[in-house]
């Protein structure tokens, strides 16, 4: 449970996550395993087709969500179940601390339930003398230590069977062996007799039927059939997010939830309840039975039109599986109760803005969590948009004012980047990378060598170097950004080489400026709506077919946020489609438009390997085509593992937390060490920046380029 | 004469056998309900399944666990969803062999039984999955405190995929309280360092007896 107090304090917390190395190990085994499980899970499906399904029946569920309701709850009671509508955690908790007092329970056993958790419903019950008993595995593994879980369906992932060990040790006041097969039968045991003695049992549901009435629980221990069936009095508690409208509904969500969340094709157990059941030692030989159903944030959710999408998640946790942060620093850091990348939306909304305001901070806006979604939930956007409402509550950071108001003007920003390439004068190295850092950045951020503004920025170049073209195939508008404008010109000038050569005539409107993505890491939308209009005006009246960008990052910006930014403005209700539709990354430009291939390239077989930045395999989809023209370059192509994870740069993130980005590029260095190249490309400049520096650093002999530059020096003459 | 076995059948059938394995079941093909019931019978003896003490109980526990254990004092086979005429051939052969055979009051028998015998409702070939409608706390009771689970599916009742049993599942949810169980595999955790160990609450192992229309 993350719940600093300071920004410093939970930079801090995270600090000491990254120390723990049985973590670190645990999570980094996770990940990569859990990747090849869901794979083969979904190897028989149309998984995009599947999530499509997910979220458009969540959207349905959520547009009727009242009748739903309704219908719920008058079929539920029909059956004999009594239906509560709580508004919050301590309404939840109040409901069914009652019904505890009424029926006499003096134990209960507890089934895992996220929302139990939300509420802190052990405290309650605490409070009232009522002994709570989690009986997962997992999660009675946390609740003796009195921790919360780390992972929405792994609650334990952080700990060693040493640690459990010593634990039921202390639970069972005899010696135990830190044989995991022995500790899962001690708690077999131990908690077979608490089922035995319970009074009620608690569960959550992870899927609540309207049109019958029934809800249903996803387990692979089995624990919840046997807390719903021996104990005399049931409670589910359940977020009003989980109805859905029809028993296929249900079917549906649980045949993505466990392939999702763990790479099963389905739990152990899938039950379904409805009514008062059977009970032996029941009044009348009934159950009694209760579903609690929980408002505490959600309506506020489903009637923000860009927030409503939450409703989608199935809590499956896959966001957490694959986020490189999670993967750092654990769920006890990467959430408040919820965890990953909807726990730092849900925080907000659940738990308030305390809660989520330093966490909501360690997003690094790699994708990776968005790919992934069970319900197409476009997480990295809605984290952004909470940190733009923090921000609106309580005032922008100085550094995002500062920014902002720079960035609002494009010749003051570009006047401040010529500035400093004076400033940095005496900082510079030959090689070109600044040997101590000016004030201007932060002081941990020494794990990398940074590198310095060029002497004469692109658009200054330009003029001299337009080439003319006669007789031109395409024609390209050049979107330079700004780190490829002012720190690394000779990328954009190999492109303009390559481009020449295959008869490209090329356009440079100078009234472009940055794509605004910085602002917006920053929170400031409005700033970075204005630049995103400066762009769009910039190239308007240019007679292009493509906006070439050599970055990948203000490619996935110009192309996917841009509509979100400018979409309602009147004045580019015309000209906003026809300027996404011509945006393309570099190397879908070279591969797909102008079809190099081997015949355009004379290769030195120089063993190479590829980073792929996030913005480009997620946030443009672009996989194969760089590959192919390293290979079509008569380079000798090798995959690097785990090529498509961040290498921790995300702009100002790094900034943010220095200690992350650094164990990031850390990972990512490693591995491509590991592959034996000598050359290391890649498609955008933060990533060049970000690894040529660690590279550096680090007295590496592989070097860094764009993939253009390996291109270029590799043309045909 | 036999039905002929339509080629979608022996898909169905092939694809249910393939992912139940996939799930750490045990199948096997059978071509009697009679020969289920001596493949039970044989486990709880022969095989061994059967003991006083079951598992975990070798463990070093507390006091009121250890206490639980201790009131075992039967080789037990619960058997509560079956008609008459079947129950009592398997009563005959638990009889003949010295095992209790019991068809209710398992709520008195929480330290375990051994062997939970039951037939499914339904197949699902997609996931290797039983379905087992359950409202009955006898029925649920004999396959989640038992140490071996041992079902008998019948091939005709072999669906595809969930979605094939919508109809069904809506008329056992809307028919009154319902209780309806979709097993597949035997219970599992991987809560302690992500490694998968088989017997957490349920059933050690799930014995899958593929009844044919033979």
């Amino acid at each position: 449970m993350q719940d600093a107090t300071s920004f410093s304090q939970y930079r801090k917390q995270c600090r000491e996550s990254l120390d723990n190395e049985y973590l670190r190990s645990a999570l980094d085994k996770f990940a990569v395993a859990y990747r090849t499980s869901r794979g083969n899970a979904f190897a028989e499906f149309d998984v995009d087709a599947l999530i499509k399904d997910v979220a458009d029946l969540k959207d349905v569920a959520v547009g009727e969500l009242d009748t739903l309701i309704d219908t719920f709850r008058q079929q539920a009671e029909s059956v004999g179940v009594q239906v509560h509508m709580a508004a919050d955690a301590e309404e939840a908790n109040r409901i069914i601390c009652d019904i505890a007092a009424r029926t006499g329970t003096t134990k209960v056993v507890k089934a895992k339930s996220m929302t139990a958790e939300e509420t802190l419903l052990n405290h309650a019950f605490e409070e009232h003398g009522i002994e709570a008993t989690e009986c997962d595995l997992g999660e009675w593994i946390i609740q003796l230590r009195h921790e919360g879980p780390s992972h929405m369906v792994m609650p334990a992932i952080h700990l060693s069977r040493y640690q459990v060990r010593d634990l039921f040790t202390e639970v069972t006041g005899s010696e135990q062996d830190e044989d995991i097969e022995k500790l899962v039968k001690v708690a077999r045991r131990e908690l077979r007799q608490k089922f035995a003695e319970a009074d009620m049992g608690i569960t959550g549901a992870n899927v609540a039927i309207a049109e019958t009435g029934t809800i249903a629980l996803v387990t692979n221990e089995g624990n919840a059939r046997l807390a719903t069936t021996l104990p005399r009095v049931h409670v589910a508690l359940m977020g009003i997010d989980k109805l859905v409208e029809r028993v296929d509904d249900a079917l549906k969500i649980i045949q993505v939830l466990t392939r999702n969340a763990t790479g099963q094709p389905i739990t152990s157990y899938v039950t379904w309840i409805g009514g008062a059941n059977e009970c032996a030692v029941g009044e009348d030989g009934k159950k009694e039975i209760h579903f609690v159903l929980l408002d505490n944030g959600r309506r506020e959710l489903i009637e923000d039109p860009l927030f409503s999408q939450v409703f989608r998640c199935v809590r499956c946790g896959a966001c957490a599986n694959v986020c490189p942060v999670y993967r750092l620093v654990g769920g006890h850091k990467m959430g408040h109760i919820y965890i990953g990348a909807i726990g730092l939306i849900l925080t907000y909304f659940f738990h308030g803005t305390d809660k989520a305001k330093h966490l909501v901070q360690n997003c690094i806006n790699c994708e990776a969590c968005k790919d992934i979604c069970a319900g197409g939930i476009d997480l990295p956007r809605l984290i952004k948009a909470v940190q733009v409402r923090i921000q609106e509550e309580e005032g922008e950071p100085l550094a995002s004012v500062l920014l902002g108001k720079v960035m609002r003007s494009r010749t003051l920003f570009h006047r401040l980047l010529r500035a400093a390439k004076y400033a940095q004068k005496p900082l510079a190295t030959s090689e070109g990378f600044m040997r101590h850092l000016p004030l201007m950045f932060f002081k941990e951020h020494n794990y990398k060598d940074l590198p310095v503004i060029a002497d004469k920025a692109f658009r200054d170049r330009w003029p001299s170097l337009k080439p003319t073209v006669d007789n031109p195939v395409v024609r390209a508008g050049l979107f330079s950004g700004c780190v490829q404008d002012f720190v690394y010109p000779e990328q954009m000038e190999a492109a303009v080489a390559l481009f020449a050569d295959h008869q490209v005539e090329m356009k440079f409107p100078m009234e472009q400026s940055c794509c605004g993505l910085p602002v917006q890491m920053m929170g400031n939308m409005a700033v970075s709506k204005e630049v995103a209009a400066q762009n769009v005006r910039a190239f308007i009246d240019e007679e292009v077919d493509y906006i070439v960008t050599l970055c990948a990052s203000c490619g996935s910006h110009l192309k996917h946020n841009y509509p979100a930014l400018l979409g309602d403005d009147p004045e580019f209700s015309d000209t906003l489609p026809g300027f996404i539709d011509k945006v393309i990354d570099l190397s879908s430009f070279v591969h797909d438009v102008l079809k190099l291939n081997e015949d355009d390239f004379s290769g030195d077989g120089l063993a190479a390997t590829f980073h792929s930045p996030c913005h480009l395999c997620r946030g443009l989809g672009v996989h194969e085509a760089p590959r192919n023209l390293i290979k079509a370059a008569g380079m000798d192509y090798r995959e690097a593992v785990e090529s498509e994870v961040c290498c921790g740069f995300g702009g100002t993130y790094s900034a943010k937390f220095p200690e992350l980005s650094e164990q990031l590029l850390k990972n990512k260095i490693d591995n491509v060490e590991q592959t034996g190249a000598e050359l290391l490309l890649t498609d955008c400049p933060g990533c060049v920046m970000q690894l040529r520096g660690g590279l550096h650093k680090k007295g590496s002999k592989v070097t860094v380029k764009h993939t253009i530059e390996a291109l270029s020096e590799r043309r045909k003459k | 004469m036999a039905p002929i076995e339509t080629e979608l059948a022996v898909s169905l059938r092939e694809r249910f056998m393939e992912k139940a394995r996939a799930a750490a079941a045990v199948v096997t093909e059978i071509s009697s309900l009679d020969e289920a019931l001596a493949y039970t019978v044989d486990m709880c003896g022969t095989r061994g399944a059967c003991r006083l003490k079951v598992s975990g109980c070798e463990e070093h526990l507390s006091e009121p666990a250890e206490q639980l254990c201790e009131t075992k004092h039967d080789k037990i086979i619960a058997a509560p969803g079956l008609d008459e005429h079947t129950y009592g051939l398997l009563a005959a052969r638990c009889n003949e062999n010295g095992f209790a055979c019991l068809s209710s009051g398992l709520r008195g028998q929480l330290a375990g039984i051994d062997i939970g015998f039951t037939i499914a409702d339904a197949g699902i070939a997609e996931t290797g999955t039983l379905v087992l409608n359950c409202p009955g706390e006898e029925l649920r009771l004999a396959t989640m405190i038992c140490e071996y689970h041992v079902c008998v599916v019948k091939v005709q009742t072999i669906v595809a995929d969930s979605f094939a049993l919508t109809d069904r599942l809506r008329a056992w949810f809307k028919s009154g309280p319902d209780y309806t169980a979709f097993i597949t595999g035997p219970s599992r955790t991987a809560d302690i360092e992500r490694v998968l160990t088989i017997g957490v609450h349920g059933p050690l192992e799930l014995h899958i007896l593929l009844l044919g229309d033979v």
